[in-house]
């Protein structure tokens, strides 16, 4: 498992994308930061996390896309299924990689609250670290999901669409839930990451919120093993 | 030290591998032959662990694939026919990740790396990027990897595809020399090849086997007679009366006149009989000196065309 996760993330750094989608985001958010909360004088996080969620939706498919797919396509597969892993074990290095590039996203927007409080701002520190978690959370849970659409396809390109269709699909459920009502909205209710995420993000520390995110992360993982070997029994 | 029994391949209605039995000894090189699209690259996906098998067992070392697929793993290096690498790192990096992969611990590993590309021939080009090797260069960083862990047993799915000639015949001396030390199944379509390195065949053909022998032992058990061309000095009408004399001879046939009182002829005698020594008494008696006596023992390759095309029962 650590051995592919080692690989992956020496994979990412290898080749552009990592460095490229890195600094993207680091300079989308530089701009909200500048233009929002600097310009703006507030001394607060929890706008701009709330922003980093939509952000999130355009980069994590494009950060996973590749992640599963290319062993696919170069048959790297054989080699990985046929050494002493389990497909659980290959799946979880592989999440593990993209989240580690995830997580290097993840501290650099820590300099945001850094130079706020050095600029003499006081934040709550409360709702600065709810922010923060839920920011974690949603990440691991959109990685997830597009570790999923990468096992879909050998195309890396689909499985960026689909894994953003996903994300969009979840954008989209609370809104449908409002307008369906009922208990059709209890239902989509079980699938809205974001209301969880508003929970959190203004400082409520729910821990089922949290177990939540958590179990997400762990379903669609478990689905992504269960494609492998689904695919596994039926290919020649 | 492989055990393959009932093996049996379904993918709906397509019957890949039907009911398929072989075991292959410990340090035995056994050749896999069929034509494409036989089953070939499906057993040896299914004895790896790749695939599941619809029913039936594979047992390596007396571990099954299905129950303890953990253990069967550690001890087989496997080569598919497109060598699994990833073409972003370089040599010695793809082969340190191999290794990590199969949990060979660190110790060993070090010992270990120099020599596995010493004996593949990569060690010059281990600090190059996978990508920029050339076929021959990749194919051997792919046997390098199956060889990561020193395992048991070796599975290479037509390891020498796609290479020059020169390469080929280093392929082949390595696989032998690895014999040595490996219990191997080399798959193939190529019939020199298998002659050339394996000691025993397994010839499969639409999922099942048609024959399993040593390649010696199929050329004889497929012709029930011996049969040689003879070219004699001496008046052809003549020539076959004495012939016709011989035990053992069965038919006698003209094959050309080379020139005058100079005949070959297409000789069929019975297999359990050597008739070459009473014929060159016979024909010295009457002074018709032999020119040429050539045995017509069938090569590997019409075995495999009569046996595929035929689907002739052996054994």
């Amino acid at each position: 498992m650590w051995a592919i996760w080692k690989r992956e993330v020496q994979a990412y750094f290898y080749q552009p994308i990592a460095y490229v989608l890195i600094s993207l985001s680091f300079l989308v958010l530089s701009i909200y930061y500048t233009f929002g909360t600097i310009a703006g004088r507030y001394a607060e996080m929890n706008t701009l996390l709330s922003n980093i969620i939509f952000i999130l939706t355009f980069i994590i498919p494009i950060l996973t896309m590749r992640i599963l797919t290319e062993d696919r396509k170069s048959g790297t597969e054989v080699m990985l299924v046929t050494s002493p892993v389990e497909v659980y074990e290959i799946v979880i290095g592989k999440y593990l990689a993209s989240l580690t590039v995830f997580l290097v996203i993840y501290v650099l927007t820590f300099t945001y609250p850094i130079i706020i409080a050095a600029l003499g701002g006081k934040m709550e520190i409360p709702m600065l670290l709810g922010g923060y978690l839920a920011f974690l959370l949603i990440g691991m849970s959109f990685i997830a999901v597009g570790v999923f659409a990468s096992s879909l396809t050998e195309n890396q390109i689909v499985a960026a669409i689909i894994g953003f269709v996903i994300l969009l699909v979840i954008h989209l459920v609370d809104p449908i839930a409002n307008y369906v009502g009922g208990v059709l909205a209890k239902i989509l209710g079980i699938f809205s990451l974001l209301s969880r995420y508003e929970d959190l993000n203004s400082g409520i520390l729910d821990i089922t919120s949290i177990i939540y995110y958590l179990s997400f992360t762990a379903v669609f993982l478990f689905l992504t093993t269960r494609v492998i070997d689904k695919r596994r029994w039926s290919q020649g | 030290m492989i055990e393959i029994q009932n093996l049996t391949k379904h993918y709906g209605e397509i019957k890949a591998i039907e009911d398929m039995t072989f075991t292959v000894e410990k340090g035995e090189i056994l050749g896999f032959l069929g034509p494409n699209g036989a089953g070939k690259t499906t057993t040896m996906n299914i004895i790896t662990g790749y695939i599941p098998s619809t029913s039936g067992t594979v047992k390596v070392s007396g571990y099954d694939i299905m129950d303890q697929p953990r253990e069967v793993k550690k001890r087989i290096g496997y080569m598919p026919e497109h060598p699994p690498l990833y073409l972003d790192m370089t040599v010695k990096d793809y082969l340190d990740f191999s290794a990590s992969l199969k949990e060979v611990d660190k110790k060993t590993w070090k010992s270990q790396k120099n020599d596995i590309m010493e004996l593949v021939k990569i060690t010059h080009v281990q600090h190059r990027l996978i990508r920029n090797l050339s076929k021959g260069y990749r194919q051997r960083v792919g046997l390098a990897q199956a060889l990561v862990g020193a395992p048991e047993v070796l599975i290479l799915d037509e390891p020498t595809v796609g290479l020059d000639p020169k390469q080929i015949i280093e392929i082949r001396k390595l696989i032998k020399a690895l014999g040595k030390s490996h219990t191997i199944i080399l798959s193939s379509h190529i019939l020199p090849e298998v002659s050339a390195v394996c000691e025993r065949v397994v010839i499969i053909n639409k999922g099942k086997i048609v024959a399993v022998d040593t390649p010696e032992q199929l050329s004889k058990n497929l012709v029930d007679y011996s049969k040689f061309t003879i070219t004699i000095a001496g008046p052809d009408k003549k020539v076959k009366e004495l012939l016709q004399q011989v035990y053992g001879i069965i038919e006698i046939e003209v094959q050309n006149k080379i020139r005058e009182n100079e005949f070959s002829y297409i000789v069929e005698a019975d297999k359990e009989v050597d008739v070459r020594k009473p014929i060159f008494h016979k024909l010295a008696e009457h002074g018709y000196p032999i020119l040429e006596l050539k045995s017509l023992s069938m090569s590997l390759e019409e075995i495999f065309l009569q046996l595929t095309t035929e689907e002739k029962e052996v054994n």
